[in-house]
């Protein structure tokens, strides 16, 4: 894929919000793919854990916004305990999931799931699902 | 008999009544009972990631400083991802000052909180405070070397600082298995997601990881899969369902929680362990074994 | 110096009950960010009206039982939200009053009648009961003093029936609806939770069943057509002579009487 860098990027509120949201220094990963190989999820993501972590640091929010992958995203942590530069990434996909949900844009709602499902899920599922996915 | 502080979670009361009746049983008759807390609010399930979000740790340290009002000093959980979020809470209570004392002074109400309290799982309370080998001589009906994968999901081993046994290489489960007579099946799958909440969003995803996971653990001998959490349980059993609807020859298992293992290797009565609300059919394959009258 | 001159001072008014002449200590108070001196001893309700304000919402019973009066108020220099029922506080020097007679809240359509008694279809209903983040704010909103969050836990938990105890003395102001952070409506839930318990799951009055069905089957039909043939007489004297049941009898007590039971 072919991307813009520019210092305003770099710069920008996206990138210090993420930092700020996640606590995690964007710039101690060195992009050796461990998450991605580690994340179950990543066959079905649009653009991989490590990508994400790149695209976040070079301030392209527009590419991460249009992209699945932190909706996918289940919080099993294996790519943070793999991370060989100690990053917890698992931080990083929630500050980018909440600078949409902090926008009161939910990405899930209740009436979405049917009726049967309300009422079959087990309440772990639903509690968890609605933390990670309204606002 | 010694007692010990019981958080059960929200889903133990209604679906995974199967995790925690057989629990309650078999520990009392490890002389151990456990005491429910009082007033306990469900825990939130999965803990906050956000760095600058302080209000969804609320729900977990108002568990603890129940415990901490009931004069207790240690709680238990059989749900691992309540296990997660409230020894996560827990950590987050002892070692950030600045935190601690907003999330205090928010929670006007309630006494302040610094971490008090130990937070565990029953495994390790099976592992550390009673032994294998004490357990190993309990056992009544030994488990005719069941073929049971362990399957430890995220939540007990990830992030390291909640972890109960080593990250990579665990062996808790492995251990617990041998102690009830049944053979451990040690797969490659044993850490892998099950897909977690994402059956809410997402119920599609989640058939591959459940092909991955039990598919693996079929390749590798097992004949069931022991679990500690209600999510895990649900995500799998309705996962083989679907999966053994749409695909013919796929192969699933019956799914066990390790409190009703621990209980029929007990001696109790197989009606305790609640078996009907299993996935999987487990009573053929306990019948099978002569595990069940 | 007379009693009868307009008082000039503006903390007191003159105010005549009953041919009873009195001063009343006026307060200051806040409605809606604007000050009216008020007569101290009055509700909120009644301080509003004394202001000039014409209550035809957000008024009812004025007895602390219908709910629609629920009120926000914050004392001077203090943080805490304080709430009350506008027909039931009376109103302090400073009180910074704001009316919530209603906070959107949508009810979930049902047939009542085709719901089983499982915690699951209140699940079905309210999803968003999951949203509850355990901030407690609701319990702190609620005039009644019920322990808001506690019940919302026990929902969550699918104890129904602790759900309906511990809910019992809501008014459905709304007010834990209006402070919620997960926004749920946890009087709605809560008042379907009752109706579950009331209708699927309490013990059922047996007695009043035999009762009702040995009425139904004629057994006390001959004494009420005596009854109804009686004169104004005869009925005054069988009620002034009637046999009631001593405070201090004991199980084994029987009327002279016996024909009724």
């Amino acid at each position: 894929m072919s991307v813009t860098i520019s210092p305003k990027r770099l710069g920008s509120e996206f990138v210090s919000k993420i930092k700020e949201i996640s606590g995690q220094n964007l710039q101690v990963c060195y992009q050796c793919g461990m998450c991605s190989g580690n994340c179950p999820m990543s066959s079905n993501m649009d653009i991989t854990p490590r990508q994400i972590i790149e695209l976040a640091r070079l301030g392209l929010e527009e590419e991460i916004a249009n992209s699945k992958t932190v909706w996918i995203c289940a919080s099993c942590l294996a790519c943070t305990v793999n991370c060989p530069r100690g990053f917890d990434l698992s931080k990083l996909m929630e500050a980018i999931r909440l600078l949409t949900l902090r926008e009161n844009v939910d990405h899930i709602s209740p009436d979405e799931i049917s009726p049967e499902e309300r009422r079959e899920l087990p309440q772990i599922a639903m509690v968890s699902a609605l933390r990670k996915f309204t606002g | 008999m010694m007692s010990l502080a019981y958080y059960p979670g929200c889903t133990l009361k209604t679906k995974a009544r199967n995790l925690e009746e057989p629990a309650v049983a078999a520990m009392e008759v490890l002389g151990v009972k456990l005491e429910e807390i009082s007033r306990w609010n469900c825990c939130g399930a999965v803990y906050s990631l956000s760095d600058d979000d302080l209000i969804h740790q609320v729900a977990p340290v108002r568990n603890l400083i129940r415990v901490k009002e009931q004069g207790e000093n240690e709680v238990v959980t059989l749900c691992s991802f309540c296990l997660n979020t409230l020894k996560r809470a827990n950590h987050l209570m002892k070692g950030d000052a600045e935190k601690r004392n907003t999330i205090n002074s928010f929670m006007d109400e309630e006494v302040d909180y610094s971490g008090e309290v130990k937070v565990a799982h029953l495994l390790e309370v099976l592992r550390d405070e009673i032994g294998w080998e004490a357990l190993a001589q309990m056992v009544k009906l030994p488990l005719q070397k069941l073929k049971v994968a362990p399957y430890y999901g995220c939540t007990l081993l990830r992030p390291r600082e909640v972890a109960i046994d080593s990250v990579e290489n665990p062996a808790i489960l492995r251990e617990f298995l041998k102690a009830l007579g049944a053979t451990p099946v040690d797969f490659p799958h044993a850490t892998t997601c099950c897909g977690s909440y994402q059956i809410v969003s997402n119920p599609d995803d989640i058939s591959r990881y459940v092909w991955d996971i039990l598919s693996s653990a079929v390749r590798y001998g097992a004949e069931a899969m022991v679990l500690t959490c209600p999510l895990c349980d649900y995500n799998l059993g309705q996962g083989q369902k679907e999966l053994a609807k749409k695909h013919n020859g796929f192969k699933g298992m019956p799914l066990f929680y390790f409190t009703q293992l621990l209980a029929l290797a007990l001696g109790l009565d197989p009606a305790l362990c609640r078996f009907e609300l299993n996935y999987g059919e487990p009573e053929s394959l306990l019948r099978e074994k002569n595990l069940l009258p | 110096m007379s009693a009868k001159k307009q008082n000039k001072n503006p903390a007191e008014t003159i105010v005549e009950e009953e041919g009873e002449v009195s001063k009343v200590k006026l307060i200051p108070v806040y409605i809606m960010g604007k000050r009216y001196d008020v007569p101290e001893g009055l509700t909120i309700m009644k301080a509003m009206e004394y202001a000039g304000y014409k209550l035809i919402r957000g008024c009812g019973c004025r007895g602390g039982t219908c709910g629609a009066c629920g009120t926000v108020y914050r004392e001077p220099r203090d943080y805490k939200i304080q709430v009350s029922l506008a027909c039931q506080k009376a109103v302090e020097p400073d009180m910074y009053i704001a009316q919530i007679p209603l906070f959107p809240a949508s009810r979930a359509q049902y047939e009542f009648a085709e719901l089983t008694s499982a915690p699951e279809e209140v699940f079905k209903l309210y999803p968003e009961l999951f949203r509850c983040v355990a901030c407690n704010a609701c319990t702190k909103a609620c005039p009644q003093g019920i322990e808001v969050m506690d019940a919302i836990s026990a929902l969550k938990q699918g104890n129904i029936a602790e759900v309906s105890r511990l809910s019992f003395d809501c008014i459905q102001c709304g007010l834990c609806t209006s402070r919620c952070f997960g926004e749920l409506a946890q009087y709605h839930m809560f008042q379907l939770a009752r109706r579950i318990y009331g209708a699927k799951i309490a013990p059922r009055a047996n007695h009043l069943a035999r009762m009702v069905e040995s009425i139904d089957e004629g057994k006390y039909d001959k004494f009420l057509e005596e009854l109804k043939k009686a004169s104004e007489q005869e009925l005054k004297r069988l009620y002034q002579e009637r046999e009631t049941e001593p405070m201090t009898a004991g199980e084994d007590w029987v009327p002279k009487d016996t024909g009724y039971l």
